[in-house]
C-alpha cells in the first residue's frame, strides 16, 4: 500500500515500475504484431519473470501463447520439474525441442573430449523447433547488460531466413515504436526485459514474491573445481585425474546446462539475502560459464548463429 | 584495482528510485567511451571480470594502464577497428537513481544512431574536446537534441587537463554554444568542465578546477527533475490488443490493454474514442494486483468501458474534452535512415502509436544542411542521414499531437513494404 501512495502523490513510477511496465508492453507488442509467438522457457530466473511478466500483461485472460523449452538433456533434474509445475499452474501449453533427438537424427554431432558441453548444439534444436512449430516470434529472457554483443539487441530483433543476427545491419528502433514487419521463413526474437539488470530482476523477484527453483539458494551439492568455479557433478561429467569431488555449500547466478553451469559458495538462503549478496558481488553472471569463456567474442559468435 | 567509491544501493533504498535515460554525442576522439567506463568505473559498475578482460585487451594493443573506452566498444568489429558501430545501452546504478545509457558511435552513420539514442533520452551529454571548442559536430548534435526534444541537455567540456584547467577557455565555449544554441529550442542546458580521462567532475568534485561551483556530472544526472518531462496533461490512450478471457470467472470482461502515453486517467472520466468518435465512461482501469483509481503515463494497464462500443488495436482512447488533432495530411520533419534513399510518390507504412497504415511523401518542403543549419530548397532528395520537413499523406486521418507537445503521440516510422526495414524517423509539426 506504501508503494502505490508514493506513486499517486507524485505521478510518476519508480523505476521497477516502469521496467515492468515497458516489459508489459513489449509483450502485448508482441502478442498484436505476430501469429504465433513463443517465450522460450529455460527454467532459469530471467524467463521466469518473463513468464510472471506475460501472466501480468494478458491478465484476467490467459497467457496467450505457448512455452518452448529447448532441452539438452543434461538438466538439474529440479529445472524440469519446476518447469512442469508451472506450465500446469499457468495452464498454457509446452513445446520441448530435444537436443538428444536432433544428434539421433543425425542433425547435429555431439562434442568430444573434457570440455564437451550440448550447448553450441542447441543453436539447431532451437532453429528447428522455431521451423517445425512455426513460430514466428520466440520471445527470450535476454538482457543488454549480460555480456557486451547483447547490449545491442533490439526489443524487437530480426533473424533471416537461417535463423542469423546481423548486429551491423538491424533495424533501427526508435521511441516505442516496434517494427515487426517479416517475410516468409524469417522470425523474430523479442526481449521484453532487455533494460533490467541482474540487480533488477532480484529486486523484482524479491518484491512480486516470485517463486524460483531451489538451485537458486544455498545448498550443499557434490561438486568439482573447474576454472576457477563449482562445477556440479553430474553423471554427464568426465572426471580428469586431478579433480575430486568435493561436498560444498553453493548456489548458482544463472541455470544452464549442468554440464557447464558453475556454482558460487554461498550462504544465501532467501530471495533478500541474494539480493544483497548480488549488490556485493565483484563478477558477472556469466563469469561463471564456460561457455562465454571460450573467447572473448564466444557470445557474439554464437548469437550471429542464432543462439537465445 | 582501486575502486574509488561504493555506490551499490541497499536493495531497501529503491522504492522510490525514478529511471533516467541519457544519451552520448559528441565527434571521435571527444572521450565518450572514456567517460563513460569513468562513469560506470567509479559508480562500481564494472565488475572483475570485464575488468580483467579490458586490461588484457589494453595491455595487447599496448596501452598504458586500463583503456575504459573499450569497456564500451562491445563488438568484434568494433574491437578490431577501435571505433563504436551501433547504439549500445550501457546501465549503472546509484543509490538515488537507475541509470540507462544509449551510447551512439561518432561516425558516418551518426544522424541515425543519435536519433535512434535520443527518441528515448531524458538527457543528452555533448562532449566538446576543450582545445577545440564548439565545432561543425557540436552544433549538429544541439540541433538533433533539440529536433528530439531531449528535455534536458549537458554540455560536458572534456580534456580540460589538456588545456591546465583554464576557466577562460571553459567560459569561451560555453560562449560560442550559447551564440547559435539561442537560436534551437532547448529548455535545459548546463555546463560542466571535465576530464573523462583522469575523472575530474565526472564522479567526484575537481581539485584542479575550484572556480567551477556547480555539481559534478554524476551528481547532476541523480537530482534533475525528470517527472515533467512526461506529458502529464493529455490524456491518450492508443489501444495495443483488446483482452477477451471468456473464462467462466470473466465470461463478459472486454478490457483494452495499453500503455498511456500521456496524461492521467480516472475511474468515471468521460471518454472519447478515435476515429470513431464514439463516447463512453470508464468503467474500471485494471492490472494484475489492483482496480486503480487513477492511472498515468507510463503505466501499462487494462481499461473497461461503461458502454459496448467496437474498439480494436490502433483506436485510441483519449479524454473527451481534449483530443489529439485528425488529419490524412500531415508536416513532419523526417529524418532518413537507410541506405536506399526515399522514393518519390512510393507508398511506405506508417507506424504510428499503435495505429499503421499507408502513406506516401507528397512534397519535400526543404532539407537541412546539418552543416550550416540552413534551408535547402533546391535539393529534394532524401538520403541516409538526411533531415528534412515533408508533407506526408496517410490513407486515413492519424490522431496525433505535435511532437513538441507530445513525443509519444507525435512521432511516427516509414517502413519499406519492399524490404520491410525501418526506413525513415518522423516527428510531427
Ligand atoms: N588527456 C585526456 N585525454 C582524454 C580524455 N578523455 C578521453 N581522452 C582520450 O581521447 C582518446 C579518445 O577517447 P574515446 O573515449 O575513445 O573517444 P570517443 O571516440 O568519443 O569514444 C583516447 O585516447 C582517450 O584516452 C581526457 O579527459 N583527457
Ligand atoms: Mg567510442
Amino acid at each position: 500500500m506504501l508503494k502505490l501512495k508514493i506513486r499517486m502523490s507524485k505521478y510518476y513510477l519508480n523505476y521497477l515500475d516502469e521496467l515492468e511496465s515497458e516489459a508489459i508492453y513489449v509483450l502485448r507488442e508482441v502478442w498484436a504484431q505476430f501469429e504465433n509467438p513463443v517465450i522460450l522457457f529455460s527454467g532459469g530466473k530471467d524467463s521466469i519473470v518473463v513468464t510472471h511478466l506475460a501472466k501480468k500483461a494478458f491478465y484476467p485472460a490467459k497467457i496467450p501463447f505457448a512455452l518452448m523449452h529447448v532441452d539438452t538433456g543434461h538438466n538439474f533434474p529440479e529445472t524440469i520439474k519446476f518447469r512442469d509445475d508451472l506450465i500446469e499452474s499457468l495452464g498454457v501449453q509446452l513445446i520441448v525441442g530435444s537436443v538428444q533427438e536432433s544428434i539421433d537424427q543425425g542433425r547435429v554431432a555431439e562434442e568430444k573430449g573434457k570440455s564437451a558441453t550440448r550447448n553450441a548444439l542447441q543453436i539447431t534444436t532451437l532453429l528447428d523447433a522455431i521451423e517445425t512449430n512455426k513460430v514466428d516470434c520466440a520471445i527470450g529472457g535476454g538482457r543488454r547488460d549480460e555480456e557486451k554483443a547483447r547490449a545491442k539487441e533490439r526489443f524487437f530483433s530480426h533473424r533471416d531466413d537461417f535463423g542469423q543476427w546481423d548486429p551491423k545491419n538491424q533495424r533501427p528502433e526508435l521511441w516505442n515504436l516496434f517494427n515487426g514487419k517479416q517475410f516468409e521463413g524469417e522470425h523474430f526474437r523479442a526481449f521484453p526485459i532487455s533494460n533490467w539488470t541482474e540487480m533488477d530482476i532480484w529486486n523484482y523477484i524479491n518484491r512480486e514474491n516470485i517463486e524460483i527453483p531451489s538451485l537458486y539458494f544455498a545448498h550443499e551439492r557434490e561438486v568439482v573445481r573447474r576454472s576457477g568455479s563449482w562445477i556440479p557433478y553430474s553423471e554427464f561429467l568426465q572426471l580428469e585425474e586431478n579433480e575430486e569431488v568435493l561436498t560444498k555449500k553453493i548456489r548458482f547466478r544463472t541455470l544452464g546446462d549442468i554440464t557447464i553451469t558453475g556454482g558460487i559458495e554461498s550462504d544465501a538462503d532467501t530471495v533478500e539475502k541474494i539480493a544483497q549478496e548480488v549488490s556485493a558481488m565483484r563478477q558477472t553472471e556469466r563469469g561463471n560459464r564456460s561457455d562465454d569463456k571460450r573467447s572473448e567474442t564466444a557470445m557474439e559468435d554464437r548469437k550471429r548463429q542464432g543462439y537465445f | 584495482m582501486r575502486i574509488a567509491y561504493c555506490l551499490k544501493p541497499k536493495i531497501m533504498q529503491i522504492d522510490n528510485n525514478q529511471l533516467l535515460r541519457f544519451t552520448t554525442a559528441g565527434s571521435v576522439d571527444d572521450g565518450k567511451s572514456t567517460l563513460i567506463g569513468r562513469l560506470l568505473y567509479d559508480s562500481k559498475s564494472i565488475f572483475e571480470d570485464q575488468l580483467e578482460a579490458i586490461e588484457t585487451t589494453s595491455k595487447k594493443k599496448g596501452h598504458q594502464g586500463v583503456d575504459l573506452a573499450l569497456f564500451t566498444d562491445g563488438l568484434r568489429d568494433e574491437r578490431e577497428q577501435g571505433i563504436t558501430i551501433d547504439v549500445a545501452y550501457r546501465y549503472f546504478t546509484t543509490p538515488k537513481r537507475k541509470f540507462i545509457i544509449a551510447d551512439t558511435p561518432g561516425h558516418i552513420q551518426y544522424t541515425r544512431n543519435m536519433i535512434t539514442g535520443a527518441s528515448t533520452a531524458n538527457a543528452a551529454i555533448i562532449l566538446v574536446d576543450a582545445r577545440h571548442g564548439v565545432i561543425e559536430q557540436t552544433k549538429r548534435h544541439a540541433f538533433i537534441a533539440s529536433l528530439l526534444q531531449i528535455p534536458h541537455i549537458i554540455v560536458c567540456i572534456n580534456k580540460m587537463d589538456l588545456v591546465d584547467f583554464r576557466e577562460e577557455d571553459y567560459n569561451k565555449i560555453i560562449a560560442q554554444f550559447e551564440e547559435f544554441s539561442s537560436k534551437l529550442l532547448v529548455r535545459d542546458v548546463r555546463f560542466i568542465p571535465i576530464s573523462a580521462l583522469l575523472g575530474d567532475n565526472v564522479v567526484k568534485r575537481s581539485e584542479n578546477m575550484n572556480w567551477y561551483q556547480g555539481s559534478p556530472l554524476l551528481d547532476t544526472l541523480e537530482t534533475m527533475h525528470i517527472s515533467s518531462d512526461i506529458n502529464k496533461v493529455d490524456g491518450r490512450f492508443p489501444v495495443q490488443t483488446v483482452l477477451r478471457p471468456q473464462s467462466e470467472e470473466h465470461r463478459d470482461y472486454r478490457g483494452y490493454a495499453g500503455r498511456i502515453s500521456s496524461g492521467i486517467f480516472r475511474k468515471g472520466d468521460e471518454i472519447t474514442v478515435m476515429p470513431s468518435g464514439f463516447t463512453s465512461k470508464i468503467k474500471s482501469i485494471d492490472t494484475f494486483e489492483e482496480e486503480l483509481d487513477e492511472a498515468y503515463a507510463p503505466m501499462s494497464v487494462s481499461i473497461t468501458l461503461e458502454d459496448d462500443i467496437d474498439i480494436s488495436r490502433g483506436d485510441m482512447i483519449v479524454r473527451t474534452k481534449n483530443k489529439p488533432e485528425s488529419s490524412q495530411d500531415l508536416e513532419v520533419m523526417l529524418c532518413w535512415l537507410n541506405n536506399e534513399s526515399a522514393k518519390p510518390r512510393t507508398k511506405y507504412v506508417v507506424r504510428h502509436t499503435s495505429n499503421e497504415q499507408m502513406a506516401m511523401i507528397k512534397e519535400v518542403i526543404y532539407k537541412i544542411d546539418i552543416n550550416t543549419l540552413s534551408r535547402k530548397n533546391d535539393d529534394k532528395e532524401l538520403h541516409m542521414n538526411d533531415i528534412s520537413k515533408v508533407k506526408i499523406r496517410t490513407t486515413k486521418p492519424l490522431m496525433y499531437d505535435s511532437y513538441r507537445e507530445n513525443r509519444m503521440t507525435g512521432s511516427l516510422i516509414l517502413i519499406d513494404p519492399a524490404t520491410n526495414q525501418t526506413v525513415a524517423a518522423g516527428m510531427i509539426v
